[in-house]
């Protein structure tokens, strides 16, 4: 009953291709960016802003780098914590040699380098597939680990092999360093994650993204139409890790404010590709719902029991979270293999023949 | 369809963000505490836990409180994670905590840049950043009573005294075995200086905390350097795998020496009758023969108040968390002397520390004589630099060694001096101190 499109009609091409051509589906996300933007900035909660939505937020940007290679070009990978950690080098070397140019220009820009890495990593890929692409782009999150631990040059030789973060700041607002506020840096993470996830989901709805989906649908098929597989492979691997990469510098430079390179270890990977396939390969939305169902749940169901007045030890509460959040990946999984996004779409469906099914 | 409706609606659920606990009303001194009783540092972590648990809560039992205000403490489990740490932060610092104590390099060295803008003081009891001993660029991070830097410093004076002088080092070769983390990269520097003073090979070893448990490959180095002295800078799983490959491959256990952190019981004892003679430095002493510590047990673990098993309390790691109780507690007492207010801030706890001085005299008064060397801070000196004991494990316990070891000063100072300004140095912008120097009490 209130979600029909029945009577909107599209009268020119544009209005056919838009992004979110159901009107409902254009309130629909401007009430999330309202809120996201006006109503949890004004709520002012700093553990909201910086221990909730700011990681979240990064987490579902490195799920989306993720899920362009692997959802939407097929092609296995467990380098994003490497790929993640280029960025963040990347984006501490450029601040270290031009400390005048803005922060957000080389967070944006440490993703270039990233996607440079992650298509010498992509390479491979044009020989190998499936799981054993996926112990190629391992090998990547070893070797790029182990340089970040042992080239000094990277972290500018600091003796504790920590990379420090400088204060840097636009118009005068510190972004980064311990003087920037949570809002602050909540709102350049949000709008910078919002751009990039427009861009993306433009990005596969057109050529290229049909290119990757054909890809990894059959790629012999799509080599015989006439898609030349390593550019199409690579273009994907320098996307995602562009993604991976800006994800990785705003980690560092947006939440952590200094990190050890073991943040960038192969549990990361592993974390963001379980985002993509909880949350549903091929979807964008699935990249926020993994996230979310990753990241926020743990953190809801640690203060369950303090909300209800179970007097539990926080240790147990941990082990207690690691359960139920294993068995609720188990059962979403069971109950829909397709992911999160899948159950979302199911959802829509059924409130769009509300409330006389047939 | 009936379980995709099920899922459904369970995410549905799940999509209702939870309830956000009310803030407690409750007044008192809230004093967090980050523990790790989960992961693979669980076995340090526990007795750590719980020494500061119940030291803490022994003090609200017997004498209501600090100064007649209880102290709010309340546990956040982040399995050593510094990602969980950072978060466990987050969600105490707007309920004012008067000082927080890490517990781990990692989370300390991500809350240092924090603790000015924050105004709550970090307490990390010989770990963290070495060269945030320097007081006059820290002025809000204390790691008494001794920095990594002592206590390497400490091992090679240990190692020369009984070998018979330092003039005896030349041209012997002495180990790091290590944990490949901020942490364990820690005494590198000194070490490095103090092999070139006194022309003895310094070799190292790093563990990957991805292969704490199997050290294999470490060993095999270690057979065909053969080092004379092998130095431990170890944590959590590492510590007993390494005891026990020591024992496995014959090395000589009185000659090897474990930094503080590696002091566990739990780390010594799996070696069986092999780790017998296994040394390692201290900052605090052992066992329960304390007034303190019988207190502990009759108002908190025999009314059963605690998670703490009773053969716990004495424990090395369990008496080194009252003695990180204690120097949590102190500087609180003296914040209230020199404010005169009963409920202090992170501010007033700051000047605090800034003021400790734990004399011989004042470790009687509470409880436990002999039981750490007297803590002396001041406001360009957020260490003391205390003397160090040394330990050696029997087999079945820990047994204090007579005499303690003096830390090579002339060394440490000037490793911290140039840290101190190279970290400043590496954050652009790194506030100057403004705080007023306390005069010392």
């Amino acid at each position: 009953m209130l979600y029909r499109e029945v009577g909107q009609y599209k009268t020119n091409y544009a209005a056919d291709m838009a992004l979110f051509p159901i009107l409902q589906d254009r309130i629909g996300i401007a009430v999330i960016l309202a809120i996201a933007f006006v109503l949890i900035p004004l709520s002012g909660n700093d553990f909201l802003l910086n221990a909730v939505m700011i990681p979240f937020l990064i987490f579902a940007l490195a799920a989306i780098g993720l899920n362009l290679l692997t959802g939407y070009c097929g092609q296995l990978s467990l380098g994003t914590g490497a790929f993640m950690g280029v960025g963040a080098y990347a984006c501490l070397k450029l601040t270290t040699f031009f400390p005048n140019v803005n922060i957000i220009v080389w967070i944006i820009a440490s993703g270039f380098f990233s996607a440079a890495v992650g298509a010498l990593f992509g390479l491979p890929s044009l020989r190998i597939k499936g799981f054993y692409l996926l112990v190629a782009t391992l090998a990547a999150q070893f070797f790029l680990e182990w340089c970040f631990i042992r080239i000094p040059w990277l972290y500018n030789n600091v003796y504790s092999g920590n990379i420090v973060v400088p204060s840097r700041t636009l118009a005068g607002v510190p972004v980064t360093g311990p003087t920037a506020t949570s809002l602050t840096r909540y709102l350049v993470v949000l709008s910078i994650v919002v751009i990039m996830t427009w861009v993306a989901s433009n990005l596969v709805r057109g050529r290229i993204g049909r290119m990757w989906m054909a890809v990894r649908d059959m790629d012999l098929a799509a080599e015989l139409i006439g898609i030349r597989l390593l550019r199409t492979k690579l273009l994907a691997f320098a996307v995602s890790s562009f993604y991976c990469g800006v994800a990785g510098a705003m980690l560092v430079f947006l939440w952590y404010g200094g990190a050890e390179p073991d943040v960038f270890n192969v549990d990361q990977s592993f974390i963001s590709l379980f985002m993509v396939i909880i949350g549903g390969l091929g979807t964008m939305i699935g990249s926020f719902f993994g996230a979310a169902l990753i990241y926020i749940l743990p953190i809801a169901l640690r203060e369950v029991p303090a909300a209800l007045g179970l007097p539990l030890y926080p240790a147990t509460v941990e082990q207690l979270q690691f359960v139920i959040v294993g068995v609720l990946i188990i059962v979403f999984l069971v109950l829909e293999p397709n992911g999160l996004a899948r159950l979302w779409q199911i959802g829509k469906q059924k409130l769009r023949v509300w409330p006389f099914p047939y | 369809m009936r379980l995709k409706h099920l899922a459904l609606g369970l995410a549905v659920v799940m999509a209702v963000p939870a309830a956000v606990t009310a803030a407690q009303a409750e007044n008192g001194i809230f004093l967090p505490q980050f523990t790790y009783r989960t992961g693979p540092f669980a076995g340090s972590g526990i007795p750590i836990g719980n020494g500061i648990h119940d030291y803490l809560t022994m003090l609200n039992e017997r004498d209501g409180g600090i100064g007649g205000v209880k102290i709010i403490s309340e546990e956040c489990e982040d399995g050593y994670n510094t990602q969980r740490g950072v978060q466990c932060y987050d969600s105490v610092k707007d309920r004012h905590p008067v000082l927080v104590t890490p517990y781990s390099t990692g989370i300390t060295e991500q809350l240092i840049p924090r603790a000015a803008v924050d105004k709550i003081p970090i307490l990390s009891m010989a770990y963290g950043l070495s060269a945030s001993a320097d007081g006059t660029d820290f002025p809000w991070i204390f790691n008494a009573p001794d920095t990594y830097w002592d206590g390497a410093s400490a091992f090679i004076r240990y190692a020369a005294n009984k070998d018979g002088g330092f003039g005896k080092l030349k041209g012997k070769t002495i180990g790091l075995l290590y944990l490949d983390h901020p942490y364990g990269r820690e005494p590198i520097p000194l070490l490095q200086a103090l092999a070139k003073d006194y022309g003895f090979h310094l070799k190292l070893y790093p563990v990957p905390l991805s292969s704490m448990q199997s050290q294999s490959s470490e060993w095999l180095d270690i057979r065909r350097d053969r080092p004379e002295w092998l130095y431990i800078q170890g944590w959590g799983a590492m510590n007993p795998a390494a005891v026990q490959e020591a024992a496995r491959n014959g090395f000589r256990m009185d000659h090897l020496v474990g930094v503080w952190w590696s002091g566990g019981d739990d780390d010594a004892r799996p070696a069986g009758p092999g780790g017998k003679g296994y040394t390692t430095l201290d900052i605090n002493n052992v066992g329960t023969n304390f007034p303190a510590i019988q207190d502990i047990l009759k108002y908190v673990v025999n009314k059963g108040k605690s998670q703490t098993p009773k053969s716990q309390v004495g424990e090395n790691l369990y008496d080194r968390a009252v003695l990180n109780a204690v120097l949590m507690v102190e500087p609180i007492r003296i914040a209230q002397k020199l404010t005169g207010k009963k409920e202090v801030t992170g501010a007033d706890v700051r000047r605090g520390l800034e003021a400790l001085n734990i004399t011989e005299a004042r470790w009687k008064e509470l409880g436990l004589p002999n039981f750490a060397e007297p803590v002396h801070l001041t406001c360009s000196d957020h260490n003391g630099h205390s003397k160090i004991f040394v330990v050696k494990w029997n087999g079945t316990k820990w047994i204090k060694q007579p005499g303690s070891l003096e830390p090579i000063h002339s060394k440490v100072q000037p490793l911290i001096d140039a840290a101190a300004a190279q970290y400043v140095k590496a954050h652009a912008g790194w506030p100057k101190r403004t705080e007023p120097c306390q005069k010392s009490s």
